[in-house]
């Protein structure tokens, strides 16, 4: 977590610096004038400055064990509407841009698994409903129960 | 209208299209390129345009080069590349050819250095199945036969054997741009393109094969 607002914070100074360059480049039109501010920034900065700009900055904070409503964007035709889905989230997985989580829930007796890419503009959105109390990374256990033992433990200090 | 321009491979990401679809896609930083020469009819026998790239050192660039170099503006350029147009009406010694003559949307073809992969073996260089690894086999990742015996006693040419692989200029075709940034001379083009991060590119609008030589294409 440390690592990941480390990284948040040079990508805001990237693209800062890129936003105080910008006015100079279109002021001046010959090729040395433009090229220059754009040749400062890295390789890596610039594709993070790439990503970051892609991804979302009012995400909560999501943990394993907690349950989830994750709005969806469905378009029928042409027209779209957000359909709500409710479950467990039972694993995270990558980082930054390519984020995601895996939400079971139980729908008409089948488990039903749905990986989301956490800043995909198909999540419309994504509220935290209750924490939950669990001592792995990876909830895949879960698959094998069935009824009151796929409960997961509340817990109250987050 | 787009030409042709040459860009350093930055690296792979990823990209949200209209859809909301995660798609992969290449960045690529590319020009200010600098027209260094244009050739026509009475000059050359033939109309292209000559484009630079790249910075570099006196040093480092013979004096005929750098004579070249001096005709068409400031700076010394490490690149050159050569591009057939129909006419080079519009085109001016020393202008300037930047990512914002592309547009998001065209297709292009990329070329460049592939990975080098050195001196490698059958199956690396030409998916040759391996042999069993256990049960007393000694033939772990071997050629098998080349060819028959005493006839014909040699070996085939163009036998697939192991040797230096990668490394070869190869082009990726009709790649779609779906982004230009031209604060940063940024391309973003779907899918994988030749090298490693830091390669050369060259990226001309896509030619369609079979096809009459698009406009301002090679």
């Amino acid at each position: 977590m440390a690592a990941d607002s480390k990284d948040t914070a040079v990508t805001d100074e990237n693209t800062e610096t890129a936003v105080e360059t910008a006015p100079e480049a279109t002021a001046a039109k010959p090729s040395k004038a433009s090229s220059a501010p754009a040749k400062k920034l890295s390789p890596e900065a610039l594709i993070r400055s790439f990503e970051s700009a892609q991804q979302k900055d009012d995400l909560p904070e999501i943990y394993v064990g907690d349950t989830v409503r994750v709005g969806v964007r469905i378009s029928e035709g042409n027209k779209e509407r957000v359909q709500p889905y409710e479950g467990v989230v039972i694993s995270k997985r990558h980082g930054g841009l390519n984020q995601t989580i895996t939400v079971r829930r139980i729908f008409q007796g089948i488990g039903v698994e749905r990986v989301f890419m956490l800043h995909s503009p198909q999540v419309a959105s994504i509220k935290v409903e209750r924490r939950g109390k669990v001592r792995r990374a990876k909830l895949f256990y879960l698959r094998e129960r069935v009824g009151k033992a796929t409960r997961v433990k509340q817990r109250f200090d987050r | 209208m787009s030409i042709g321009i040459l860009g350093k491979k930055l690296g792979m990401s990823q990209f949200f299209d209209e859809q909301g679809r995660a798609v992969p896609v290449t960045l690529i930083e590319a020009g200010p390129c600098r027209i260094t020469q244009l050739k026509n009819d009475d000059t050359d026998g033939y109309s292209a345009v000559q484009i630079g790239f790249g910075e570099t050192r006196e040093k480092l660039i013979n004096k005929p080069a750098q004579g070249h170099l001096n005709k068409s503006g400031e700076g010394l350029l490490r690149h050159l590349r050569e591009y057939r147009v129909d006419s080079v009406e519009g085109l001016e010694l020393g202008g300037d050819i930047t990512v914002g003559d592309f547009e998001a949307g065209q297709k292009v073809d990329v070329s460049g250095d592939t990975v080098g992969r050195g001196f490698a073996g059958y199956q690396k260089r030409h998916g040759f199945s391996r042999g069993p690894m256990t049960h007393g086999s000694k033939n772990h990742r071997e050629p098998g036969s080349t060819g028959a015996g005493t006839t014909p006693g040699r070996i085939y040419p163009g036998k697939r054997m192991a040797g230096r692989y990668g490394g070869k200029k190869i082009t990726t075709r009709g790649l779609t741009i779906l982004k230009v940034d031209s604060e940063h001379n940024l391309l973003v083009v779907k899918g994988s393109v030749p090298g490693k991060p830091g390669a050369l590119l060259n990226i001309r609008p896509a030619l369609r094969v079979g096809a009459k030589p698009a406009k301002g294409g090679k």
